[in-house]
Formats: structure tokens, sequence, C-alpha cells
């Protein structure tokens, strides 16, 4: 290499000590390496070792960790034996961070000017006086609009993506050489990450940072990095540039990751990655990934594979590496089951929904009845059939989990009906609700760690509904849940666990079977996948969807995922703060005619392909309450045509049949 | 074997990881040995007590530890280690079963409000904060001077007066487990209310009542005799610490056996009950002190 290495992991093993005395490594023998101007993606699924080893590369391991063998240098410095004060001014100086969830990280009580001014003190070389001048340069190279303005307010009362940005800023501050990120936008909303990812790479390229960035999205990836290492149960198990690797991986595992992705270029559900990961504490013999690779043979299960150096530049740790082409003639994708083309009727009617939050004191009522806010949701009226699955996408604060939560009774409508089976009217609370109602409206929650009662065994999660609807006691009540468990591919081994001793994977299979005990009509999916490694996402969408093909359900599928909706949804309605932008069948949505915002998500959406850009239309704005008239696009929209947008709703103009767009701008134009 | 008995095997299993875990620490070790030896002594002491707890010896009065009498005597001639052997049963007694019922009733409570919420949580909570504000010798003290002393008494008003701090840790432990959806799972699929406290709730609660209950059992020891101490607690000449320890001040500066014996029973007792709580705190996860960040 023509330049040194200015971060150089060498050889490093890390581990902890386990109860019975054992050490058990959860780095092993990695190496890592990125010279200034460099960006290397790490990827990998949950407990791969990602995150530790961009820890280690601070000098820093999380309590119980240890280092067992290697080395760590930034820029010939040994991280691993130097003094601590000098430690401590390399990080956050030379060395900046920035962390997942970056709102946790800002003090909830200073003001951004001062936070950020306490970070040029501690390792800026500015002089006092001009402080000031360096918050608002700091704040204006992370775009952030108004920074004079922006000084003097509280990290609440920023958005999601503005608080990360302020993040950015503090660990620019040090006009630091080499920045660590972990799993920065992880939790930040399509288009907002694509404006930071944007960001990221100009600053990169600016400032000619080495960056070691963390993320198990491949997409973010793509856009920011120029080199991929990818990483399996501690060890590296492929590393190349980034076409190499996201393109035409040489690794089984890497290239079971990206079929696993869904894409937006694909109808069918992504090739599901089977099994987990090996446990650190697990003895493997031979190559790690073997119980889970196709094309492992013998060699395989008894010698641990070296990494093998290509010519192309490459690593890899595969006796196969030079047989990844098969793998693509036997995976066959699963095509999506179609939705029944014999029209089974309605199975939920939503008639012009309204949901507000806000509860009008008996002041305001009486001295100013006009001054309500908008409601949160409004004007959403949707039928769905039976057997269908509709998506509902949009940002977060699009009202599309508020809608669920009305379904299921949980938060009161304002106005408007909601009607099961063209009969049965489902506005009441879910107190008042007849029990048969009850046992046909289903929900799955976002993150199975939260939904599941962390002391209840599998058997009395599903023993919960079972009971409640069927008075199921004693054997029936267990062999219906063995039933249950080996529908979703589960064992009747797995009565007795508690949550703590499954995996992510397995907790929402779990969960679903906890829906599908009810035998319900409408199943609703909040975000139900967004919570999993996306090799265990793919698993899930396959069961939901081969689930529903058995049982007629219907589902109604909420994610902020465009690719994950499109797999798996046969219709989709794009919602913007709690209105319908458009709606149609999948595949009409997707494609244009637009609705300027579907356009500008869709638009923003992160490919794991280092060819492709996205196109960034809207700016990232984050609004916290709808227009009172007019578009709810209005305020961000890229075509806004002017004052019609502000004063009228817009028109719902049906593009094809059941494709409808809400816009003023004509058809012929979108 | 049905799905109930499953459930039994795993809280069994709890039980005894947890008990493996107190008794790896230290504190765990010392406490619960503490605890055990005071509660076999309070059942074993009329057995093993060398003399008769009554019997004044007027040729003994306020003599110094001898052979024959190993802690001395007190002012009326009466044998201390035998009272001092004997004078943790009452205690032992009337807290041990009102410590559990502050539990129940208190943590049910609190439950209940953290479930409701919303006003009529929050009125009923300034209720207990204003409650809480009394000074609570002063509450016991009107109760019991309204009703008289004696067990019949002393065991309601201490299970009344330390279940309302539980009402407070019951019903913040709950607002934690409240927000998390698996009670909304159980909400919407139209659980009642009584199931959702008792299988949702419950059981994640259990864990930060236990520990509340043992830090009370030791607080209410000391209640107990303060007011025995006072001379509200037991009446003489049944033996207690309180009660000894205030019949023997008078003369700590020329007997001062008469008072550390009993003190040294009775912090023995609280100390070992606060160090078993502390090891349950910690085998149980919920330590605040180990969440902090390095």
């Amino acid at each position: 290499m023509p330049q040194s290495s200015f971060i150089d992991i060498k050889n490093l093993s890390v581990g902890y000590t386990s109860r019975n005395g054992k050490i058990i490594p959860v780095l092993r023998d990695v190496n890592l390496s990125i010279t200034r101007g460099d960006s290397i993606g790490l990827v990998g699924e949950s407990g791969s070792g990602k995150s530790t080893l961009a820890l280690a590369a601070m000098g820093y391991f999380k309590r119980g960790l240890h280092v067992i063998s290697g080395q760590v240098q930034f820029d010939g410095i040994d991280m691993l034996n130097i003094e601590r004060n000098a430690l401590q001014r390399l990080r956050g100086g030379r060395l900046a961070l920035i962390p997942q969830n970056s709102g946790q990280s800002l003090t909830p009580n200073l003001r951004i000017g001062q936070q950020i001014s306490e970070a040029l003190r501690l390792h800026g070389d500015l002089p006092a006086t001009s402080f000031d001048v360096g918050v608002i340069d700091l704040l204006s190279q992370v775009r952030l609009p108004d920074p004079v303005g922006l000084t003097d307010r509280y990290p609440h009362e920023l958005s999601g993506g503005q608080q990360q940005r302020v993040a950015i800023a503090m660990a620019l501050a040090s006009n630091p050489e080499a920045l660590l990120l972990d799993e920065p936008t992880t939790g930040l909303d399509v288009t907002t990450q694509a404006h930071i990812m944007e960001l990221l790479r100009d600053l990169a390229k600016d400032r000619n940072l080495a960056m070691l960035y963390v993320s198990h999205d491949l997409g973010a990836i793509a856009r920011v990095c120029n080199k991929v290492m990818v990483m399996y149960a501690g060890e590296t198990v492929l590393t190349g540039s980034a076409k190499q690797v996201l393109l035409s991986p040489r690794h089984p595992y890497a290239h079971g990751l990206l079929v696993s992705i869904p894409r937006l270029n694909e109808a069918s559900l992504p090739q599901a990655l089977d099994g987990r990961p090996p446990m650190p504490s697990e003895t493997i013999t031979g190559c790690a990934f073997a119980d889970r690779c196709k094309l492992a043979d013998q060699t395989c299960h008894k010698s641990p594979p070296p990494l093998n150096h290509l010519e192309t530049g490459e690593a890899v740790r595969c006796f196969h590496h030079d047989q990844i082409g098969q793998l693509n003639q036997k995976t066959e994708k699963s095509a999506r089951s179609n939705p029944t083309a014999a029209d089974k009727g309605t199975a939920l009617s939503l008639a012009n929904l309204a949901v507000s939050y806000s509860q009008p004191g008996l002041l305001s009522k009486l001295f100013a009845p006009q001054d309500t806010p908008p409601s949160t949701v409004d004007r959403i009226t949707i039928d769905i059939k039976k057997g269908e699955t509709l998506g509902l996408v949009g940002e977060s604060g699009s009202g599309k989990s508020t809608i669920l939560k009305t379904i299921a009774g949980m938060v009161p409508a304002q106005s408007g009906n909601i009607i099961l089976n063209q009969a049965e009217r489902l506005d009441m609370m879910v107190e008042k609700r007849p029990a048969a109602h009850l046992r046909q409206v289903q929900i799955i929650f976002q993150n199975p760690d939260d939904s599941l009662n962390p002391r209840h065994t599998v058997a009395q999660v599903l023993a919960q509904p079972l009971r409640l609807y069927y008075g199921l006691s004693g054997t029936p009540l267990r062999d219906r849940s063995i039933d249950i468990l080996e529908q979703v591919r589960l064992g009747e081994h797995y009565l007795e666990r508690l949550p703590s001793q499954l995996s992510g994977g397995e907790k929402q299979r779990v969960a679903i079977a906890r829906a599908f005990a009810a035998d319900p009509e409408i199943i609703l999916c909040d975000e139900v996948t967004s919570a999993l490694d996306v090799s265990v996402q793919a698993a899930v969408l396959d069961l939901l969807d081969v689930l529903k093909r058995q049982d007629g359900t219907t589902y109604i599928f909420v994610s902020h995922d465009l690719a994950v909706v499109k797999a798996i949804s046969d219709r989709v309605a794009v919602l913007y703060q709690g209105r319908i932008c458009e709606i149609g069948p999948v595949a009409a949505v997707y494609s244009a005619p637009f609705h300027p915002y579907t356009d500008a998500l869709l638009g923003a959406v992160l490919e794991p392909d280092p060819d492709v850009a996205p196109r960034l239309t809207a700016d990232d704005v984050v609004e916290l309450s709808p227009p009172k008239t007019g578009c709810p696009f209005q305020r961000r929209c890229p075509r806004k045509l002017g004052s019609i947008c502000e004063t009228d709703i817009p028109t719902a103009q049906e593009i094809a049949p059941g494709h409808v767009i809400h816009c003023h701008i004509p058809q012929l134009d979108l | 074997m049905t799905v109930s008995s499953t459930s039994h095997q795993q809280e069994h299993g709890r039980f005894i990881t947890v008990m493996k875990d107190i008794l790896a620490r230290p504190s765990g070790r010392i406490g619960l040995t503490l605890v055990l030896f005071h509660i076999l002594l309070a059942l074993l002491s009329p057995l093993i007590a060398p003399y008769d707890f009554k019997l004044q010896n007027s040729s003994l009065m306020l003599s110094p530890p001898s052979s024959e009498h190993w802690l001395g005597a007190d002012h009326l001639g009466r044998d201390i280690l035998s009272r001092t052997l004997m004078g943790g049963r009452e205690a032992l007694l009337v807290t041990g079963i009102a410590t559990p019922l502050a539990v129940i009733w208190g943590g049910f409570i609190g439950i209940l409000f953290g479930l409701v919420g919303g006003r009529v949580d929050e009125v009923l909570m300034r209720i207990v904060d204003a409650f809480l504000s009394l000074p609570w010798i002063l509450k016991m003290l009107v109760l019991i001077v309204t009703f008289g002393t004696g067990i019949g008494v002393l065991i309601p008003t201490l299970t009344f007066f330390y279940g309302i701090p539980v009402i407070r840790v019951a019903r913040a432990a709950t607002h934690d487990i409240i927000a998390r959806d698996f009670v909304w799972a159980a909400k919407a699929r139209g659980h009642s209310r009584i199931s959702i406290i008792w299988r949702e709730l419950l059981p994640n609660v259990l864990d930060t009542l236990m520990v509340e209950g043992a830090m009370r059992w030791s607080w209410m020891l000391l209640a107990f005799s303060s007011l025995s101490f006072l001379g509200f607690g037991v009446s003489p000449p049944t033996p207690d610490w309180g009660l000894m320890i205030s019949d023997a001040r008078g003369f700590m500066s020329f007997a001062p056996w008469g008072v550390i014996a009993p003190v040294i029973g009775l912090s023995s007792l609280i100390i070992g009950i606060n160090l078993s709580a502390d090891a349950l705190a910690k085998a149980l996860g919920i330590d605040r002190a180990q969440k902090a960040p390095m």
C-alpha cells in the first residue's frame, strides 16, 4: 500500500471469562487497517463482534471484555498500553465516535451551543473568544438550517435527524482525523438517513478522514464506504472493495446476507438465510458458517478455513470461494403468494377515520372553540379485502401506527367508522368490544423483546389467547400450543423456554404464533421486522406469507422500509402526516406516476449497490403537526404549485383502477 | 404434564439460581446466616436460656458479667443473657407477620394505581404523599393510644403504615412495565384487569417487591423496638430489646452491659436483613448501582 495505515489492528482477539473460568473469545484474530481517506464498512449480524471491533479501535472494551492477544495502533500509538490521560485526549480528540441514538448522547439540560462549545474547549485549539463563531461554523458544516438560532435550543426541541447532525458537529469540533460510526442512522427515517449519508460522504472526502462505519444496513455502507469487511462469529470472513463485496461477494455468508435484503426492483420475497450464528461459548471445529452454508462439505465441518488473500485484493475465509456462482443457481426466488383473484368480500373498512391525540381542556373549548389543532390522522378511507395484505408506509409521525392502534381499540377514533366483515362496527375501545371481535383482530408488535413478557415461558405466552378465546386447558391446550409452534417452525422443546433463552428471530416467531393462536381474520403487523437482522427478516417475511396462504388471513403491514412493504404487500398506502397521499396496487405505487412524496421516499432508499446514488428531492425537515388546511405535504413538497396547495385539500385522482393519488398536480404531469 | 406444572418448574429453577447467586456473595452469606441464626434463636431460646427471664434476684442487681451470669444482670437482678436471647421473639413475630402483609396490600394497591393511571392515580398518590410527609412515630402513636397496645393492635398498625411506602415503589415499578408492548398486547386481546395484574404485571414487579419487603422488614424492626423503647410496644415483664435498652439506659455509665447486649442483638439482626436484601437485589439484577455507566 502506498500510504501507511492510520488505524492498525493486528491479530486482535478479545474475550470474556465465563463463570466456570473459561476464556470465551468474542473477536478472533482480527486484522484491520485503515488509511486516511479510507472508509471501511463493518458488516455482520448482531453478535458478530462488529461493534466490539470498532470500539477496540479506540482502545475501549465493554465491561467484562479483555484483550487476549494482538495489537491496536492509532497513528503509531499503542492504544492498549497507553497512559490514561493521553488516551482520554485522543478519544474525542483525534479520534471521534458517533454512536447510535445520538439524541441520548446529548445532555438534555444544556443548550446546543453550550454543548458544542464544551467540545471545542476540551479538544479544539480555538481561543475562547471565538467559540461562538466556531459553533456556528460547525453547525453550518453539518448543514443545519439557521445555525445561529439553533445554538439557543435544547436537544429535545430538535428532530432525530437534527440531533444526529449535532452529534456529528460535536465529533467534528476537535478536528478529528478518524471517525468511528456505530450504526449512526439506525432508527432514522429514510429521507433523513439519505441526507446524513450524503453529509458523511462529503465530510470524509473534504477532511480526508479515516472512517470506520459499523452498520447492519448494507445500503448505507454502499453509499459511504469504499471498502467492506464482513464479520461472522467474531472472525473476518470477507474483505474487499465495496464493489467487490456488495456486487459479487466471494463468501457464501456475504452472499446470503445480500440476497436476504428485500430490494425495490424485485417483486418477490427475499431469500432467507436459515439458521443462526454460533454463540461465542460454542466450540467450533471447522468453519463457523458451515452449518448454514449450502456449499459446505466434509472439510468445512472438520477444519477451519484460513483467510485466503486473492489476487484481486480481496481476502476470503472459505474453501469454496470459487464456487459462489453455484449459489445463484441453487437459490430459486420464492414467489410471493398472489392474492386470490376471487373477491371474497371486505374484511375491514375504514371510513373517513380520524384520530386526535389532543384533548382540549374545558377553558380552551369555551373560549377558543375553533383553535383545535388538526387531527393526527384524518380522512382515512380504505377497504381491505379478505386475504389481502395492505402495506402502510411513511416516515415516523405519518400516523401509520396510530391507525393500527385505533383498529385494535387502544386509541379512540375521533370520528369515522371501522367496520369488520361489512357488518360489525369496531369503533369502540377494546374494553367494550365483544369477545368475538377481539379474537378476530390480533396485533404483532415491532420488538419481540418488548412484546413478550420476560417472565412467561413460551407455553404461558401461547396459553394466554388459547385460554381466553377457546377456554383450553390441560392436554388440549398443550397439544394446540405444540401445533401452533410447529406452524411457525419451532418445536415442542421450545415450550418451556423463557424469552431470554431465544434469539431475536425465534422471539418474533413466538409473537407471531401468539397472534395466530387466536385464529384471527385480521393481523396488524407493526414494524414486525425492523428490530431483526436482515437474514432473520427474510425468514419472518416468508413465514408470514406461508401462514397467510394457509389461513387466508388479512394483514395490515406497517413499515418504514419501502422495500419490505413492497415484498410482502398486495396493496400499499403511502401516508404523510396521517393523511393518505397515494394508494394502489403495489406495482402501481412503486412505478410512475408518483405522488411527490412517494417519489421523495423512493428516491431516498439506499440500495446495497455502490453504483446507485439516491435522488434527494424533498429536504428532511421533520414536521410535528399537519398543516391546518390544504395538502399535508405542502411544506416539504418540491413540486408545490402555489397557494392552492395551502388552501384546498387535494383531489383524489384515479390514475388506474384502484390507484389513487391525492395531489393538485394534473395526472399527466405526475 | 400440564402447562402450569412447567411454569412451576421454571419458577423453581429460578429460585435455586437466585439462592445460589445470593450465597455466592459475601453479603448474602453473612446476611442470611445472621437472619437464620436469629430466627433459630427465637424459636429455641425458651429451651436454651439458662435462667427464667422473669426471675428477679435483688442480690444480683446490676452485677457485671460473671461465670454464672455471662452477661451480668439488670437493675432488677434478672439474667441479661436469658433476656437478650428471648428479646427478639416478640419483635420477629410481629414484624414477621406484618411485613408480608404490608408488601401484599401496598403492592396490590400500588400496581392497581399504576394500571389505572390518569387523574385518579394522581389524586390518590398525593394523599399517599401527604401521609408519608407526617412523622411515622406520630401517626403510630395516635393509633396505639386510641386502640391500646398488644400484638392485636401492633400488627395491623405496622402493616398499614409500612404498606404505604410500598405503594409508591410498586406503582413506580408498574409504570416501568405498563408501557411495554406485552401489556398492550394483553389489553388488545381483551384480558380483564385482574388477569393483566396477575399475569403480566405482578411477575415483573415481584422482584422489586421482594427487595422492598426485605428493606421494609428492617425498618419495621427498628420501629417496633422504638415503640417498645417508648413503652408502647411489649409490656413488661416480657423481654424485648427496645424495652431492655430503655430500662438499662439510666445505668449506662456504670453498668453498660445492660445496654450493649440488646443493642448487639437488634443491630446484628437488622444488619443481617439489610445484607440479605442487598444480595437479593443484586441476584435479581435490580441493583441500581450496577447499572451505572463506568
